[in-house]
C-alpha cells in the first residue's frame, strides 16, 4: 500500500486563463484519476493568481492548490524546482503531469532528478498499468519514425505531455472542489539564476499555434520567393505561415515559424504543405492536422503518405492557379 | 577558463522510415548502413557556443562522449571545428542507457576532469529526443542549469545568458560555474577548418571506463536504466492520400480548389 495518491497537473496560466496545455492535460488526466479511482487535482505556481487558478475546478479537477508568494511572481526554474520539490514531497501524488511546454520542459526533468525520480518526456499518450498502478507512456522517439511505449517504477510517476495530443476539456457546468492554499512563507528559496528581462515578440498576423490554417514550406520553395507567394494564400485564407528546418536554416522564413520536432507543434483545422517532402523531423510537428494538403512535385515524396488530399507539381504552377480559383469560388 | 561540451552520436535525423529497421527482441530502431551517423545538431551549436566563448576568452575547450565503437569521425568533428581536447566515455557497459544512466556517468566523467567553469550540452537528442541529460548533469553536481540557450555572454564569473521562451526570450545571469544547454536558435554551427583538422590529428582521444569514472559496469548504461520500454512499435498512418489530377498540373490545381471547397476543407 502506498501513500502516494492522486493525479496532479501542473497548471499553467495564460493572461486570459487557463493555458491551452492545461485543458488538455485536464482532459487526460481525468480518464487516469478514473482509472485509478482516485482524484484529479491542480496545482498552481506563482503570486496573485487564485482567482484564474480556480476556474481549474469548472474544467474538471477535484481540487486546486495555489500558492501566493512574491518569490514566486514569475517562472524561473532554479526557485520553482527547489519549492515544488517541498511541495510534492508534501502532498505525494502518484502521478504528476506537467506540459512539455517552455515551462513544464525545464521544471519536469529537474524535478525528477532532484527527487530520484525517473521522468518521460514529450509523451502523446497515457494510461494506466493496472496491477501496478504505474503509467504507461507513449513517445514518439527517432522523431517520430517509431513509437516506444515506456515505464518507470516509484512514485510520483513524472511525465511531460506533449501540446495538442490530447484534447482540450470541456467546461463543466458545476465547479464543486476546493481551492487549497499552499503556504510556501517558511521555505528557504535561494535561487541561483537571475531573471533580467523577458521580451515576447509580438508575432505579426495569426499566431501559429491558434491558426485553423496553416500554409506551410519546405526545401522545395528553393527561397525567400516563395515564401512571399505563401504569405498570400495565407492571407486570402487568413491562415498563418510555417516553414521546415530547412527552409528556416535558410533564412528563407523566421525562426519563430518553423513547425517540427525542433519548432512549434501545431494542429491546425488544415495543414497546407508546400515543397515539403515530410522528414519526420517535420511532421512530428504536424502530423495532428485535421486535414493535411500536400503539394510536391515528387509523387514518391513521403508527405503523400500522410496527408489527405494533394497535387503532384511544382508549386510555382500550382499554387497560382489554385489561388485563382479559391478567389473565383469566392 | 574550461568548458566541457557534451556530445552524442546519433543516426542522421533527417534519414527517413525506409532506412530503418524495428528490432523486436531489444526493443530498438536499428539504422541501416547507409545512414550516416552524425554529431546530434544541438549538441554541434552546444560546440559552436563554446567555441564562440573561446574565440573572445581563449578558453579551453574539452569535448566529451559516451557510447561504445563511437565513429572516430563523427566524434572528431568537434575538434576539427576548434575544441582542443576529446575524452570518451567508451565501453561496452555504456550502451543502451536511458537519461538517467548518461547523465550520471557524465556528471562522474566531469568530476574526475575537476577542472570546470561552464558545461554545454545540446538541448536534446534528435533520436530519443527526451531532452533531460543536461539538467541530470547539472543536479548530479549540485549546479545550476540555464535550458535552451540562444546566446551566451561571459564576463568574469557570470554568464548572461539568452533562453528562448514561448513567443520570445529572456535574459538570466547565473554566476559560474553551470551548465547551459543550447538550442537551435544559436544559429549555424562551424564548418571544420583545415588548420583545425590538421592540428587536431595530433590530440589523441582519451578512454575512459567505468572504473575510470569511479563506476561499476552495471551502474552504467542498461543496467542502470530507470526508463524501461514496454514496447516499440511503427506508426500507422490513417490517411490515404487523394491526388487530385487534371489535363495540365493547373487544372488539377483548380481541381484541388474546387474539391476542397465542395469538401468544406477551405
Amino acid at each position: 500500500m502506498t501513500d502516494d495518491r492522486h493525479v496532479m497537473i501542473y497548471g499553467e496560466l495564460t493572461e486570459g486563463g487557463l493555458a491551452s496545455i492545461t485543458k488538455e492535460l485536464l482532459s487526460g488526466g481525468e480518464k487516469l484519476a478514473d482509472n485509478l479511482g482516485e482524484e484529479l487535482h491542480v496545482l498552481f505556481v506563482g503570486d496573485g493568481i487564485t482567482e484564474r487558478a480556480r476556474e481549474a475546478l469548472a474544467f474538471g479537477a477535484n481540487k486546486v492548490y495555489v500558492t501566493h508568494d512574491t518569490r514566486l511572481g514569475r517562472y524561473e526554474g532554479d526557485c520553482y524546482v527547489a519549492f515544488l520539490a517541498w511541495a510534492v514531497e508534501k502532498l505525494r501524488p502518484r502521478i504528476l503531469l506537467f506540459g512539455n511546454t517552455d515551462v513544464g520542459a525545464d521544471l519536469g526533468p529537474r524535478l525528477g532528478f532532484r527527487l530520484n525520480r525517473a521522468v518521460t518526456t514529450d509523451c502523446v499518450a497515457l494510461e494506466v498499468e493496472q496491477k501496478t498502478k504505474t503509467l504507461l507512456r507513449t513517445k514518439p522517439v527517432y522523431g517520430g519514425l517509431a513509437m516506444a511505449v515506456l515505464t518507470s517504477e516509484g512514485f510520483p510517476q513524472i511525465t511531460t505531455v506533449r501540446p495538442k495530443s490530447m484534447s482540450p476539456a470541456e467546461r463543466t457546468g458545476s465547479a464543486d472542489g476546493e481551492t487549497v492554499p499552499v503556504d510556501v512563507s517558511l521555505i528557504a528559496i535561494s535561487p541561483r539564476v537571475k531573471v533580467r528581462d523577458r521580451l515576447t515578440e509580438e508575432a505579426k498576423g495569426v499566431r501559429l499555434e491558434d491558426a485553423e490554417i496553416i500554409v506551410s514550406g519546405g526545401r522545395g520553395m528553393g527561397g525567400s520567393e516563395g515564401f512571399k507567394e505563401l504569405e498570400k494564400v495565407g492571407k486570402l485564407l487568413n491562415g498563418a505561415v510555417g516553414g521546415s528546418r530547412v527552409a528556416v536554416d535558410n533564412g528563407w522564413i523566421p525562426t519563430s515559424h518553423q513547425i517540427g520536432l525542433t519548432g512549434t507543434i501545431v494542429a491546425p483545422r488544415v495543414y497546407i504543405a508546400v515543397g515539403i517532402s515530410g522528414a519526420s523531423q517535420h511532421m512530428t510537428g504536424c502530423a495532428r492536422s485535421q486535414r493535411i494538403i500536400a503539394i510536391n512535385k515528387d509523387a514518391a515524396a513521403p508527405i503523400f503518405k500522410q496527408a489527405h488530399f494533394g497535387v503532384v507539381g511544382d508549386w510555382k504552377a500550382v499554387l497560382p492557379a489554385f489561388v485563382e480559383k479559391l478567389k473565383e469560388l469566392g | 577558463m574550461n568548458i566541457i561540451v557534451c556530445i552524442k552520436e546519433i543516426p542522421d535525423p533527417e534519414a527517413t522510415i525506409d532506412s530503418f529497421r524495428l528490432d523486436q527482441e531489444n526493443k530498438a530502431l536499428v539504422s541501416s548502413s547507409k545512414v550516416l551517423r552524425v554529431v546530434n545538431p544541438f549538441d554541434e551549436q552546444a560546440v559552436e557556443a563554446a567555441l564562440r566563448i573561446k574565440d573572445k576568452t581563449g578558453a579551453k575547450v574539452t569535448v566529451l562522449s559516451l557510447g561504445n565503437n563511437l565513429d572516430r569521425v563523427v566524434v572528431k568533428k568537434p575538434l576539427h571545428m576548434g575544441a582542443d581536447e576529446l575524452i570518451l566515455l567508451e565501453d561496452g557497459a555504456f550502451v543502451g542507457g536511458d537519461s538517467w544512466s548518461t547523465a550520471h556517468a557524465l556528471a562522474a566523467a566531469i568530476r574526475k576532469i575537476g577542472e570546470y567553469d561552464l558545461i554545454l550540452c545540446g538541448r536534446q537528442a534528435a533520436d530519443t529526443n527526451a531532452g533531460q541529460t543536461g539538467m541530470g548533469i547539472s543536479e548530479f553536481l549540485g549546479l545550476p542549469c540555464v535550458t535552451v540557450a540562444r546566446k551566451i555572454d561571459i564576463t568574469g564569473n557570470t554568464a548572461t545568458v539568452e533562453r528562448v521562451i514561448n513567443n520570445g526570450y529572456e535574459t538570466v545571469e547565473v554566476a559560474l560555474p553551470t551548465v547551459i544547454t543550447v538550442s537551435n536558435e544559436l544559429g549555424q554551427a562551424r564548418y571544420p577548418s583545415i588548420k583545425n583538422i590538421a592540428k587536431s590529428n595530433s590530440i589523441k582521444p582519451v578512454i575512459w571506463q567505468p572504473s575510470d569514472i569511479g563506476l561499476k559496469p552495471e551502474a552504467c548504461g542498461m543496467l542502470a536504466r530507470r526508463i524501461r520500454t514496454a514496447s516499440l512499435y511503427l506508426p500507422v498512418f490513417e490517411a490515404t492520400c487523394e491526388v487530385v489530377v487534371g489535363e495540365t498540373i493547373q487544372e488539377a490545381a483548380q481541381n484541388l480548389a474546387v474539391r476542397l471547397r465542395l469538401e468544406r476543407i477551405l
